[in-house]
């Protein structure tokens, strides 16, 4: 619509909107996180979410324990092999439309913990990651940018077409297949669908 | 026996007297029995994902009705591989990691890690430094208790509120340990043989600024909660930690104390500095959650005299030892245990040298794993809600139960 006409319109105290900008405006202004701290990074989050840093000034103060009731998947921690089938299994028990943080170097890389051997490195090998904080822990501001970043996401994403968000397209998965424990690693140790290793090309 | 008879002939007694014991008791009427209805058990699992495990801990729960019949921990989830990193690593290279340990206290930890590394090599900590040491523990302390405090109020079902005011005063006390060391939580800040850096100008000041002002924050913590008649009711009886099992258990810290024993590492060990300060013990009467409640609130209050005289008296001066060096450092082929009272209890490490730049064996002594071992016996019998309950009581953090 053209912004001259949409201003005019609005000073005769007429509001137009298209229904994407409808449901992106509804959509990124409530965000539910998922109440799941991880390890060092949860101490943070919960520190965003008091009174000094006040996440609930981005509507995304409603922390809710059972992933039924959450959008937002705040991976706050270090994520073992032991932990990351319950994080892919929560991640697939959330209803669509879903978004995921990745919280502090440890679940972007495996942090400083990335040379040891029950480490994931990297939770984006399992789950499709929007927003990536680094630092260890990442302040609670950092928190905040991801959240911002995550909700001009949101405005910008379009309901139909080739651009639209994984929930709208039917053809595509919500749910991602939980690893299991093999004979020295978990089973499978990616996820092809959200996650390749770089292959370097080196020559002949 | 050797464990109470530590120092002056009874420096606990007063305080015991009139800490715990002066709290009015809750009289619970007696739980029905379940009798012989022929009900089925019931298996639970609580965890890993469960809001009020505090991190990841799953508990395997066998309820009979709602009454806990068995309980089995069962940890592993957040295990970092923080000991064989730090053998692999230098001595130094492996300060950041205990950080990361109990990721709300790191300033203690890095204390019982430079103190271990410091017998082993034989440092002297110059007089500057163990204050500027002491200081920071005691507000690690504080940070600690008042955080701990928020979130077992928020188990019993005061959601919000009591973690909102102890998130106002860790705000304060993480400000000045980040103008300190340039971090909020991960300080990093000790080093084998003193500190990392001098303090900041006007830190002193700052500092005795926000113990100046704790002391109206307890007092206002302490009318919304002791004697709350809910909190009494859902905490006192519940979760009682017998002395002797305490004892046998090598229970540590304020767990210890709030079952009856007078017994605390800055009294008997006397490392660092603590034998110029005064400050008494709060032992508990009965041992249940509400002691361990009480004794964390009488614990702050001594911390604050510790700090008051510690902001005063600290001198001036160099804040590391000559001899030590940062680079190519090796102690000598040996081994060393260092301890101390953390806020969760004795926190210790066990280094073993054979004189190359990393240590052979790196073992920490986690006071959380350690007072999580007896979950299950404070737990029997009691309703699955006291169990989240007992269970914050207990002060775990999982970076350090699984390392």
């Amino acid at each position: 619509m053209d912004e001259g006409l949409r201003n005019e319109l609005s000073k005769a105290g007429v509001f137009t909107t298209s229904l994407s900008e409808l449901y992106n405006w509804g959509q990124k202004n409530s965000l539910w996180p998922l109440q799941f701290g991880l390890a060092c990074c949860a101490i943070e989050m919960i520190a965003a979410s008091m009174a000094r840093f006040d996440i609930a000034r981005f509507g995304a103060e409603v922390f809710r324990p059972s992933p039924r009731q959450a959008d937002l998947m705040i991976v706050a921690g270090t994520v073992t092999k032991k932990m990351a089938p319950q994080v892919v299994r929560l991640y697939n028990q959330m209803p669509e439309p879903k978004f995921v943080i990745a919280m502090g170097a440890c679940a972007i890389s495996g942090g400083p913990f990335k040379q040891g051997y029950n480490v994931l490195k990297g939770i984006d090998r399992y789950i499709p990651v929007d927003v990536h904080i680094p630092g260890c822990p990442p302040r609670p501001e950092a928190l905040l940018h991801a959240l911002m970043t995550l909700q001009k996401k949101i405005e910008e994403q379009s309901l139909t077409g080739i651009n639209r968000p994984r929930q709208m397209d039917p053809n595509q998965t919500g749910e991602f297949p939980i690893p299991t424990f093999g004979a020295h690693d978990l089973e499978p140790p990616s996820n092809p669908e959200v996650w390749r290793p770089i292959k370097i090309d080196r020559g002949s | 026996m050797s464990l109470t008879s530590t120092g002056a002939a009874n420096p606990f007694g007063a305080l015991s007297a009139n800490g715990t014991e002066s709290v009015q008791r809750f009289s619970r009427s007696p739980k029905p029995d379940p009798g012989d209805l022929g009900g089925e058990l019931l298996e639970v699992s609580m965890g890993p994902h469960h809001p009020s495990t505090h991190g990841v801990f799953r508990m395997d729960v066998v309820l009979d009705g709602e009454t806990v019949v068995k309980l089995k921990p069962v940890f592993g989830y957040l295990h970092r591989n923080h000991e064989k990193i730090a053998e692999n690593t230098s001595y130094l290279g492996s300060m950041p990691y205990t950080d990361r340990l109990d990721y709300l206290c790191s300033m203690t930890n890095n204390w019982a890690y430079a103190l271990s590394v410091e017998k082993l090599a034989g440092l002297q900590v110059p007089e500057r430094a163990q204050y500027i040491r002491v200081i920071t523990a005691e507000l690690t302390r504080l940070l600690n208790h008042t955080c701990l405090i928020g979130f077992l109020l928020q188990d019993m079902g005061a959601l919000g509120t009591p973690m909102m005011y102890a998130f106002r005063e860790r705000e304060k006390i993480l400000d000045l340990f980040e103008s300190l060391s340039g971090a909020r939580m991960m300080c990093n800040y000790m080093r084998f043989g003193g500190c990392r850096c001098e303090l900041p100008k006007h830190w002193l000041e700052q500092a005795r600024q926000v113990v100046e002002d704790f002391p109206h924050f307890l007092d206002e913590f302490e009318a919304l909660l002791t004697g709350n008649e809910i909190l009494l009711a859902r905490s006192q009886g519940v979760g009682v930690l017998p002395k002797d099992l305490a004892i046998n258990a090598s229970i540590t810290g304020p767990m210890l104390r709030a079952a009856g024993v007078g017994y605390d590492i800055r009294k008997v060990d006397n490392y660092g500095i603590y034998e110029r300060f005064e400050f008494r013990v709060p032992i508990g009467a009965h041992g249940d959650v509400f002691d361990r409640y009480m004794v964390r609130v009488l614990e702050m209050r001594e911390s604050l005299g510790i700090l008051r005289k510690a902001l005063t008296d600290i001198p001036e001066g160099p804040i590391m030892d000559p001899k030590s060096k940062l680079r190519g450092f090796k102690p000598k082929a040996g081994e060393a245990y260092g301890r101390i009272e953390g806020p969760k209890g004795e926190l210790g490490f066990y280094l073993i040298s054979d004189g190359s730049a990393n240590p052979f064996r790196y073992r920490v002594r986690p006071p959380s794993l350690i007072n999580l071992t007896v979950l299950e016996d404070m737990c029997l019998g009691h309703n699955v809600a006291d169990v989240v309950i007992i269970l914050g009581s207990v002060d775990i953090v999982l970076g350090e139960v699984d390392r």
